[in-house]
């Protein structure tokens, strides 16, 4: 089981645009979290990357104190994108499919599957249409099917954006019943959704972190004059 | 006046009808050997052209390739090569002359399973590709991170793309099933042996009998019409 992930001086360019710039941060197994930011701030980038999804620039990223290569971080970690996307089937189909891939024998898959659905609370859903889904439940799906493949690293992009209270708290409890037993990172711009599931938040602008601190003095005592006035709302920092 | 009489009174091309229905509803021996050829043979030559289509189709959409839209070009606009020409170049190469006269495939059904296996591999071609492609590039990526590998990933875009690969399928399988160029330079319209249904009716209505070709053009319509419409239902409950 892995126990620690790091990112050491991470950088990503798209042609002119520095997604990322030096981003150095460290997550222990067991705690949740945050990297908060605007739209743009790069947090989906370098969720992509952790999941090694994507490539960086420069940097290296350490699991348990050695680099790990793009394929190493893949086969430890997964990701649930912020857009739900559903593959055609059904719901069970769905939080299956990472299982079948990895040619896990039936009854154990079933079992599994069934267990990740009750997390998120779709345990009568297993027959019902994955695109015929509300975006909500869709979400849910989208939790349970990394959840059931049981990876160290779970990447979570954005979870509960647009969604209504009642689905949010449920994909919140799921996140922190995820979190027990794995590193956990979450994106988000929901202030209160960070402040309610993590020990520690990062705060991304413009591709450099500018914050990182515990929840309570991140929220109290704000060391950063930007992360002031993103705390207050303000557009412009 | 009895029904036979009555028939006689009526349009030349109403009689040909009501005699093609009692063709078909009689059983007529030759009516059905015809079709079930027709059939095999395009089965045949659509299913062969899907072997090295769809995967050629896979690269095309999902890897990155040098002239890729040059090649995806070529074979839209081989779409609508005319079946005569094709039937032509086919026949130089199979004729006793050609490069290939040596296997002895002219004027037999595997000469007509190979021109229609050319001539519809355009079309599954360019429809597979369009129907890969239209595939949200996200799906892919969702694989990656639930630990599927590349062939996990291009098997799982396929899957999403299923009712456009089958609707490529279905309108090779139509394009064969209905072409006559072809048929009959390689196949010869040789009874019991390559006369498929579009040849035959080119025979008996050249022949002059007009119920035959009638009942055999019904017969096509009617398969083709068939597939079109259980294609758009597969395609709705999907």
């Amino acid at each position: 089981m892995i126990s620690r992930l790091e990112t050491l001086n991470v950088s990503k360019r798209y042609d002119h645009l520095q997604a990322l710039d030096n981003v150095n941060i460290g997550v222990l197994s067991g705690r949740i979290v945050s990297i908060v930011g605007v739209n743009g701030a790069g947090k989906t980038t370098l969720l992509k990357i952790l999941a090694g999804l994507d490539t960086m620039n420069e940097g290296k990223i350490l699991v348990d104190g050695r680099e790990a290569s793009q394929e190493e971080l893949r086969a430890c970690s997964t990701m649930v994108f912020q857009k739900s996307i559903m593959f055609s089937g059904s719901v069970y189909d769905n939080v299956a499919y990472g299982l079948r891939v990895q040619h896990v024998q039936s009854g154990k898959l079933r079992e599994r599957v069934l267990s990740a659905l009750r997390i998120v609370n779709l345990e009568n859903f297993e027959k019902r249409k994955a695109n015929k889904l509300s975006s909500g439940e869709q979400q849910r799906v989208a939790i349970a099917r990394a959840l059931v493949i049981e990876r160290d690293v779970l990447l979570i992009d954005e979870p509960t954006a647009n969604l209504d209270p009642t689905n949010a708290t449920i994909i919140e409890q799921g996140i922190k019943e995820a979190a027990n037993s794995r590193i956990l990172l979450l994106s988000t711009h929901n202030l209160s959704q960070a402040r309610r599931l993590s020990e520690r938040i990062v705060h991304l602008h413009k591709g450099c972190i500018i914050e990182e601190n515990d929840t309570s003095s991140f929220f109290a005592n704000p060391r950063d004059e930007r992360t002031k006035f993103f705390l207050d709302g303000e557009l412009n920092f | 006046m009895d029904l036979r009489e009555e028939v006689a009174a009526l349009d030349p091309i109403i009689q040909g009808i009501i005699q093609a229905i009692e063709l078909i509803i009689s059983g007529d021996p030759e009516v059905y050997r015809i079709t079930e050829l027709s059939l095999i043979i395009s089965i045949s030559g659509t299913a062969l052209s899907c072997i090295w289509s769809i995967p050629i189709s896979a690269v095309l959409a999902l890897r990155n390739l040098p002239g890729k839209r040059v090649i995806k070009g070529l074979f839209n606009a081989l779409i609508g090569i005319p079946t005569v020409a094709l039937g032509l170049y086919l026949y130089l190469l199979l004729s006793r002359a050609g490069p290939f006269g040596y296997f002895h495939l002219m004027y037999t059904p595997s000469a007509i399973i190979i021109g229609q296996c050319v001539l519809v591999t355009p079309i599954v071609v360019s429809f597979t590709t369009s129907a890969l492609e239209s595939v949200d590039p996200e799906v892919r990526t969702l694989a990656k991170t639930l630990g599927a590998s590349g062939m996990q990933m291009d098997a799982v875009v396929l899957r999403e793309a299923r009712a456009g690969v089958l609707l490529a399928i279905v309108a090779a399988f139509n394009r064969a099933f209905a072409e006559l160029g072809v048929a009959i330079m390689l196949g010869g319209n040789i009874r019991d042996l390559t006369r498929v249904l579009t040849t035959a009716i080119a025979l008996q209505t050249e022949m002059g009998d007009i119920s035959l070709s009638i009942a055999l053009a019904l017969i096509l319509l009617s398969i083709v019409m068939t597939l079109s419409i259980i294609l758009s239902f597969a395609r709705r409950s999907s």
